[in-house]
């Protein structure tokens, strides 16, 4: 539902970087835990560089699996939903290493080469 | 021109090319790619205001509480019995969101605590939360050196609000028992975000199935930390517990009880 908003502020932050160049491919990093809708995401991003200086920029969306590592036995745990336990021994003592990554990763420049 | 893949461990490399020598190319533009990390996140700017709101709570000496829930689970009614019966314990203010309407601030105001209301309605055709920037908006107009707690009551949403940092001490949500006991797996990010779950209507639990062992369960399971308050906003059973708590985070973050 916020869809729209993210997609403005990654509007603003590619903006910036762009540095008056056009820029081709935006790569955003988005954790499993993250609550983004990637169709949302792709929707309104076509509709908010319609018209604009980014328009025909693609967004490429980078999931970012949720892994929590255990204190006990050291075993690493990929997650659906996000009930923080080791599927290996069963111990809540974990720690998620990743899953919350909510990043502008990178942009590609259009570059003129001669 | 340069080019990009994507390894099966989700890394993505670029490789350039070596600038060839093509003989005579005057004139000629070949366009290429330059790829620039940027690694920030796509909440900075929100972030940022958040931050200033921080410091203007810190210089005015005021304690926040981030207030969110699904529409209809009684943060409004919670609230106005709140104001009534902290009374001359702390000295609270409302910023009251709502996507359309003044309804709730009607509600609330008259009651001896200041309300400023923000609208989202100005965003998106409404958003679905307040942003850092919406609260913002609203905090020139409430007298913030004069109050200990200020309550910012999100917009009734249980996905979005969550994300949002809005730069407030301390997070608490309600949730109602009409609502069924699995909320907290179907909305883990909101649930996982507060430091206090207020399980609200229990009232009504005589008139409902509700499974409150499983319920708390499933609290349990995406946020082991949480504090649960089991009230009633309607009769006011339980309600100390959630006016200790507020004046217990207000002393907690830097203000002493009057």
């Amino acid at each position: 539902m916020h869809e729209l908003a993210l997609c403005q502020a990654i509007v603003d932050t590619v903006t910036r970087h762009a540095d008056g160049q056009r820029v081709e491919r935006v790569e955003v990093r988005i954790g499993h835990f993250r609550q983004v809708v990637p169709d949302s995401l792709l929707f309104s991003w076509d509709l908010l560089v319609d018209g604009t200086e980014l328009s025909g920029c693609t967004l490429a969306i980078d999931h970012v699996p949720a892994v929590v590592e255990c204190a006990t036995c050291g075993g690493a745990t990929t997650l659906d939903l996000p009930i923080l336990v080791c599927n290996r021994c069963g111990s809540t003592d974990v720690k998620l290493v990743s899953g919350e990554e909510f990043l502008i990763a990178s942009i590609d420049r259009a570059k003129e080469v001669c | 021109m340069g080019r990009f893949h994507r390894h099966t461990d989700g890394t993505v490399h670029s490789h350039d090319h070596e600038h060839r020598d093509v003989g005579d190319h005057g004139g000629y533009v070949d366009t290429g790619h330059e790829r620039v990390a940027v690694l920030e996140t796509i909440l900075a700017e929100n972030d940022r205001t958040a931050d200033e709101n921080r410091s203007d709570f810190a210089a005015a000496g005021v304690v926040t509480v981030n207030l969110m829930s699904s529409p209809g689970a009684g943060k409004t009614t919670l609230l106005k019995r709140t104001i009534t019966m902290l009374g001359s314990r702390l000295r609270l203010g409302v910023l009251e969101g709502d996507i359309a309407t003044s309804l709730d601030a009607d509600e609330l105001s008259g009651l001896g605590a200041p309300v400023a209301l923000v609208n989202t309605a100005a965003g998106f055709g409404g958003e679905c939360h307040l942003d850092a920037t919406m609260v913002r908006s609203g905090l020139g107009r409430l007298p913030l050196g004069d109050l200990d707690l200020l309550v910012i009551e999100n917009v009734g949403n249980l996905v979005c609000p969550a994300e949002f940092d809005v730069g407030q001490h301390a997070r608490a949500m309600v949730s109602a028992v009409t609502e069924g006991e699995e909320k907290p797996l179907k909305y883990p990010v909101m649930f996982r975000a507060c430091d206090v779950v207020v399980v609200n209507k229990i009232d009504l639990l005589p008139h409902l199935d509700f499974d409150m062992e499983r319920f708390v369960g499933n609290v349990r399971d995406v946020n082991p930390s949480a504090r649960l308050l089991f009230l009633s906003a309607r009769t006011g059973d339980g309600l100390d517990e959630w006016c200790d708590w507020l004046v217990e985070t207000s002393s907690r973050h830097g203000r002493r009880e009057l």
